[in-house]
């Protein structure tokens, strides 16, 4: 009942680790069923041998869209709620109570996407669910279940983008000006100014989608005069950038990390901030670089991919700062280290991919085909993933108070790495070689068998990677407690005890400079210099509202869906074709948002005797 | 003096960013209008990129009543006037003109609406429903979408007069009445982008 209540977002992060968790898992088996489906081509009398086409788009599709939004996307939130208000010295984020509603949302959204596998048709659409083929004419329910599953996550994010901007501008401790800030937050910063910019297309778009299927709009419908690439620049404006919201933080994560375990100051910090905002702008301007197969002609293409491969600059530096952060370092190599430092030539390679693409011409020749695969998972996984894993391990101890072990650590990551490799980077090969992505099968002794099989065996190899993630994270449950500093680190979460306490700081530290807490230790300090004395701090009330606004939004999505749908019953018939289910649902939420507006919260403040009482 | 009177003096002059909470709202709700901002803009790119696509339905020019579009727009546009003289109001601490003025703004309000509304009723007569066009299709979901925020901004502001009626003036209800009447402003705004792309260049050509 605490979980359903928290606004702390030390717990919010936690829950997002915990259903961000879920969701990688079940988009892991979802990869491992792809891969374990292309792992023998066709058979002699032209069957499948596993997987039907139809069962394989659906899969291929939740794959896609549960990996983006429903695993990558709150796993950086559950980073940046456990990391970020730490680093700055705030004592809490600046709206808990949307903090706890921007998780509900994302978490119905995604429990609605996944319950298409349960009661209706499953998105069999891609991740991108182009129209036509996601518009009534060629997808069933499965298409409402993305557009309003979406929909409701979105929200979710939206609102989270929103707390981090005003939590970073107007709750930064005493001294800490921006150009003091650590990188992680100041890429959480700016990622989460795309996300502002970013996701209201995606909510516009989605409730196109919705009209046309829902309500007989004409948006995509080329038969009655809409226009079905009008949905490809929609669906690019946001998602290019979101690539970026994906993979800002894991560079902010990097940044933290190889600094601390080389026992040097990050190379070019102003460098790697100017880079990181440069990349948010950037990320706006490239998304016609999906399309450049779709006809928009020579010179829109030339524009987008000159402005693709700027990207490549800002990027440049992040990777010539990092190798010189390690240059000449004490360097040890933690399992945190090891994801960083493995990360940096495996992103590189994406990078490199990506500029090839970048070529209007020579996309020509690679569109659809499993090089693009490859690319967007090297830097997908070989970017974000690994560096993600890097700062769990990096984390973990201020997250949850805990060691994570370090010999399995290592087996998990070399597990990961090579397994990672091993599946990727033949793709590419498969890609020149000429097999197209998004396929169910391919005929035999076309020199794509064995390429394929040996892809297939790298998945299992990740896989037994997170099998070992996940036994360490159990067995951490009783493993040994961690100090306040384990890494002896440089910035302010670790200047506070290992788990931090619901109120973050007893008193907001003073701070003189970059990496502040390392400031103070070089001094010979144990501790940050108070800024304040010691007084009582004020606490939000748990609420319970977020909860069943989400949920009242989820009970919306059902009836929305279900309004045109034929049921056997008359009394269901007419809940839903009366929209009286979507009506309710929406009406608990404005109940909800009512409740919210009228009862002021006043929270409670805890006082400094309890506070001097824990020491 | 009251109670309530003693209470209002202490207040600062600015009590919307008398508080934490409240300079945080604000400025989440500045940030949220630049979301906003990325909506109407996606919507507005729609129309533009559907206008044309009219089918066998009736066009802009045949269906646009420039009088009453004019009529709609200058209320709604003196609703903004009223909205700044109810946070002046505010700022002077006189809680009887402010709930007076954002009274007259919700009745505006109101009074935009209703004209949407009977604008909306005639056009489905003249066969210009939701679904005929792509043409209408986009219209519906770009004025209809501003409409939505007019009817939610009413219900919003109205339920902001009871509670300044329950609770008075006070660091927490002030932030909430600055960003509602932001809110109010930035619909005024779309409503003259609404007003130039919608009606007068679907007038004209």
């Amino acid at each position: 009942m605490d979980w359903l209540t928290t606004v702390d977002h030390k717990k919010i992060g936690i829950l997002y680790f915990a259903a961000g968790g879920f969701f990688f898992i079940v988009g892991g088996i979802e990869a491992l069923l792809i891969r374990l489906q292309l792992m023998f081509p066709m058979g002699a009398n032209g069957e499948s041998w596993f997987l039907d086409g139809q069962t394989y788009n659906e899969i291929m599709t939740m794959h896609g869209t549960t990996m983006i939004f429903l695993a990558a996307m709150p796993l950086i939130f559950g980073l940046m709620n456990a990391v970020v208000p730490l680093q700055i010295g705030a004592r809490d984020v600046a709206f808990p109570f949307l903090n706890s509603l921007g998780f509900w949302t994302f978490f119905f959204g995604g429990v609605l996407l996944n319950i298409s596998w349960f009661t209706g048709t499953v998105p069999d659409i891609g991740w991108t669910a182009y129209a036509p083929l996601s518009g009534e004419e060629f997808s069933g329910t499965g298409s409402d279940y993305y557009a309003i599953g979406l929909q409701i996550a979105g929200i979710g994010t939206l609102v989270g983008g929103i707390n981090f901007l005003v939590t970073i501008i107007n709750m930064r401790a005493p001294g800490m000006t921006f150009m003091r800030m650590p990188l992680f937050t100041w890429t959480s910063f700016i990622t989460s100014g795309i996300i502002l910019f970013a996701f209201p297309a995606l909510a516009v778009g989605l409730i196109y989608i919705s009209f046309d299927r829902l309500f007989d709009a004409n948006f995509f419908v080329t038969a009655t005069g809409g226009n079905a690439v009008l949905w490809e620049h929609i669906f690019w404006i946001f998602g290019h950038p979101e690539v970026y919201i994906l993979i800002l933080p894991a560079f902010g994560a990097i940044s933290e990390v190889l600094p601390t375990f080389a026992r040097k100051r990050l190379f070019g910090y102003s460098s790697m901030v100017f880079a990181t905002a440069l990349i948010g702008f950037l990320s706006f301007m490239v998304w016609a670089h999906h399309m450049f197969t779709v006809g928009m002609g020579d010179i829109a293409n030339a524009l987008f991919g000159v402005a693709t491969m700027l990207i490549a600059i800002p990027t440049g530096i992040k990777v010539f700062n990092w190798l010189f952060t390690i240059w000449g370092g004490n360097i040890q190599f933690t399992t945190a280290m090891l994801y960083a430092t493995s990360f940096i030539p495996t992103f590189v390679m994406g990078g490199v991919t990506g500029v090839m693409l970048a070529i209007p011409p020579a996309d020509f020749q690679f569109h659809d085909s499993y090089f693009v695969v490859a690319h967007f998972h090297y830097v997908i996984v070989g970017g974000i993933v690994l560096s993600l894993l890097a700062a769990v391990y990096y984390w973990w101890p201020k997250m949850f108070g805990r060691m994570l072990n370090e010999t399995l650590g290592k087996w998990s990551f070399w597990l990961f790495f090579i397994g990672f490799h091993l599946t990727f980077f033949i793709q590419h090969f498969l890609g020149l070689w000429g097999m197209p992505r998004r396929v169910f099968t391919y005929l035999p002794n076309q020199g794509w068998d064995t390429a394929n099989f040996v892809s297939t065996i790298g998945a299992f190899f990740m896989a037994a990677g997170v099998i070992v993630i996940l036994i360490n994270v159990i067995i951490s449950i009783k493993g040994p407690k961690a100090p306040a500093d384990p890494w002896d680190g440089r910035t302010l979460e670790w200047s506070i005890p290992s788990p931090s306490p619901e109120y973050n700081f007893k008193q907001l530290p003073l701070v003189r400079g970059l990496d502040a807490f390392w400031l103070e230790k070089m001094d010979g300090k144990k501790e940050m210099t108070p800024a304040e004395p010691l007084g009582p701090i004020h606490m939000p009330s748990p609420s319970i509202l977020p909860f069943f606004m989400s949920l009242g939004l989820f009970i919306a999505g059902f009836g929305f869906m279900y309004r045109g749908y034929e049921f056997e019953s008359m009394f269901i018939n007419n809940l839903f074709g009366n929209n009286i289910i979507a009506i309710s649902g929406l009406a608990i939420t404005f109940v909800c948002m009512f409740l919210r507006s009228v009862y002021d919260d006043h929270g409670y403040h805890i006082e400094v005797e309890e506070l001097q009482k824990e020491g | 003096m009251s109670h309530a009177e003693a209470h209002l003096d202490k207040l600062p002059p600015e009590p919307e960013k008398a508080t934490l909470e409240g300079r945080n709202k604000v400025l989440g709700f500045w940030l949220f209008l630049g979301g906003e901002t990325v909506l109407f803009g996606t919507l507005f790119a729609t129309f533009l990129a559907l206008r044309g696509s009219v089918l066998d339905g009736p066009t802009g020019s045949e269906l646009f009543d420039l009088k009453l579009v004019a009529a709609a727009t200058f209320i709604l546009l003196t609703s903004s006037l009223t909205s700044v003289f109810a946070v002046q109001a505010m700022h002077h601490k006189n809680v009887k003109n402010l709930m007076i003025w954002l009274g007259v703004t919700v009745l505006l309000g109101f009074g935009f609406l209703g004209l949407e509304i009977y604008e909306f009723y005639h056009y489905v007569d003249v066969g210009h429903g939701f679904t005929t066009s792509a043409f209408s299709s986009s219209f519906y979901a770009l004025v209809g979408f501003h409409g939505a925020h007019v009817a939610l901004g009413v219900l919003w502001i109205g339920l902001l007069i009871i509670q300044l009626k329950v609770k008075g003036l006070n660091t927490i209800t002030a932030p909430k009445i600055y960003v509602a009447s932001l809110y109010w402003h930035f619909i005024d705004v779309v409503w003259v982008f609404i007003f130039t792309i919608v009606y007068l260049m679907g007038k004209v050509g």
